[in-house]
């Protein structure tokens, strides 16, 4: 096939399939902390609140757009757009999965392959400082200017480790293109071992795992280190006076922004679409025997339900879960799906632990925050990178 | 295809430059600025350096900008007020102006023969490997050298701080 259109058919489908998540990672967030603080989340619009993103979205599409007076109107208008470009660019190098055939045309499970992958995501993060900076300062509001400052200064600061930690992962693999990254974690040592970049010898690193990690919650200005949005000092920092679409694409571009991180760390550090342990003690059947006994809960719940709504909802969900589980047994399917439930597993438990963190820990104060980055962070991955390539020369790989 | 490319990104520099001089209010002078560098970034590209092309993005429109525009944002900086400028300034300056541009374009054709021209796609040695391998072996002396003299910088400017801080 063409190769434009083969590249357009993809890009297509990856930007789908991204903006539905974006939409329904807020449905989960909200069903998650909801149930982790004893209340129920979404349930009024569609069964378990399902549509809840669609109303969402209407919602927001039809409000009314406010310019504020004495804004600067192409700065003002410029934040969103460049905030939610540069969010959504960054999917096109990462790898979903390897070479696969679908009716007679081969192609990677991804948009693009860089050479300077890791570099094209670092330069992409660092510009988008500026959707957040321009945001604040030409909203011509107090809170917004103190919230895109702060936003500044941490984004700043905590680009410092994660580069330094993102380097050390590079020692070990010796290539800059994500895929290459992939195919040098394939494999596993001691037969259960994955060679993950975590866990692959001759340097682990556990440690770079943990500071990326921070410093990604940084980075996406979530809570613990949500200080340019912090509600109860800066009513909403650098957005409060944005409203209908354009709050919309800030919102829009948070959640791809940690999208994207996990889907990076995935790649990085946790061996993108390898499976957790080799095929051979079958591990092509956990999502099998996983969607199956999803299914079979939802089932017995639906049989005994707690609310009456449940009585039709619950069996519909089993039968569904059901037939993903068979659909994982075809051996044709099972090729390019089982990478992909791999890569999806992974980032889905990343973005899983975001949630968690949102729904456990409370705020830093300003000063521990940029205290935490340079005293303590920075340091330790300087230490990290030193370790690594002491190391990776004495492996003389 | 590549002579379009290039002609839109060396179109949007120029235009970028001339507006970070032209600009009063400093912070739109810095975002011009920042245009500047992402169309040389492109420009890197097309001519098969992708680790500068991206290291130009990264360093200078990722880190340095930002701090000037986190600067610009935190004193708060307001319009420039905009002088007359005295007649000397017309007189001495507009000559001096096509002096230069004299000059330069003599250098230009000096130093490179007309023989000597840029084919887009013929370099390919412009990857972190090759980039890195001749800056630690061929010009690892100046590379030293460079990174002495930003240490100095950086102990000056933590010199200056503090004094500020100690009054």
């Amino acid at each position: 096939m063409n190769f434009y259109v083969l590249s357009l058919v993809k890009a297509v489908v990856v930007t789908a399939v991204l903006l539905t998540a974006l939409a329904y990672i807020q449905w989960v967030e909200r069903k998650v902390i909801a149930h982790i603080q004893l209340r129920m989340g979404p349930y009024r619009v569609g069964p378990h609140g399902l549509l809840q993103p669609i109303a969402d979205v209407i919602k927001l599409l039809t409000k009314e757009d406010l310019l504020p007076a004495h804004v600067n109107k192409f700065l003002y208008l410029l934040a969103p757009f460049l905030a939610v470009s540069l969010a959504l660019i960054s999917i096109s190098i990462i790898p979903f999965g390897p070479m696969i055939e679908v009716g007679g045309v081969s192609t990677w499970m991804q948009l693009t392959d860089l050479n300077i992958g890791i570099l094209f995501l670092l330069a992409v993060s660092s510009l988008s400082v500026y959707a957040v900076a321009l945001a604040g300062r030409s909203s011509n509001n107090k809170y917004a200017l103190l919230g895109s400052l702060r936003a500044a200064a941490q984004m700043i600061s905590y680009e410092l480790p994660m580069g330094v930690a993102l380097a050390a992962s590079l020692l070990v693999t010796g290539s800059l293109s994500l895929r290459d990254i992939v195919n040098a974690q394939q494999g596993s040592w001691l037969g259960v071992i994955p060679n993950w970049n975590i866990f692959q010898l001759p340097a682990p690193q556990i440690f770079g795992f943990l500071i990326f990690l921070i410093a990604a919650f940084a980075e996406t200005n979530r809570i613990p280190f949500d200080l340019p949005e912090a509600e109860n000092e800066l009513v909403a920092g650098f957005h409060v006076e944005y409203s209908s679409l354009k709050f919309a694409s800030f919102f829009m571009a948070e959640y791809a922004n940690m999208i994207t991180i996990s889907a990076i760390t995935t790649t990085v550090f946790l061996g993108g679409w390898h499976p957790l342990f080799p095929v051979e003690y079958g591990s092509a059947f956990v999502p099998v025997a996983l969607f199956a006994l999803a299914g079979i809960l939802a089932l017995y719940h639906g049989v005994k339900p707690a609310r009456r709504k449940d009585r039709f909802t619950l069996p519909v969900f089993g039968v569904i879960f059901l037939v993903i589980a068979v659909v994982f047994l075809i051996p044709v399917v099972q090729m390019w799906l089982l990478p992909l439930f791999w890569f999806l597993a992974k980032t889905g438990a990343l973005l899983m632990l975001f949630i968690w963190v949102r729904g456990t820990l409370p705020r830093f104060r300003y000063d521990q925050l940029m205290k935490f980055a340079w005293t303590f962070l920075f340091p330790v991955s300087l230490v990290n990178l030193l370790a690594t390539a002491f190391l990776v020369a004495v492996a003389g790989k | 295809m590549d002579t379009v490319f290039f002609l839109t990104f060396a179109t949007i520099a120029v235009l970028c430059g001339v507006s970070v001089v032209v600009h009063t209010q400093p912070i739109k002078s810095a975002l011009s600025l920042i245009g500047v560098m992402c169309a040389l970034a492109v420009l890197y590209l097309q001519l098969g350096a992708e680790f500068i092309a991206a290291t130009q993005v990264v360093v200078y429109a990722g880190a340095i900008m930002v701090l000037f525009v986190f600067v610009i944002m935190l004193v708060n900086a307001g319009t420039e007020s905009k002088g007359r400028r005295s007649w000397p300034v017309w007189l001495l300056g507009i000559p001096m102006l096509i002096g230069l541009l004299a000059l330069l374009n003599y250098v230009i054709r000096v130093a490179v023969p007309d023989t000597e021209r840029v084919r887009f796609g013929e370099f390919t040695r412009g990857g972190p490997g090759d980039v890195g391998s001749v800056l630690f072996t061929k010009y690892l002396l100046p590379f030293e050298i460079t990174s002495v003299l930003i240490l100095v910088a950086i102990l000056g400017a933590v010199v200056l701080a503090r004094k500020e801080v100690d009054r």
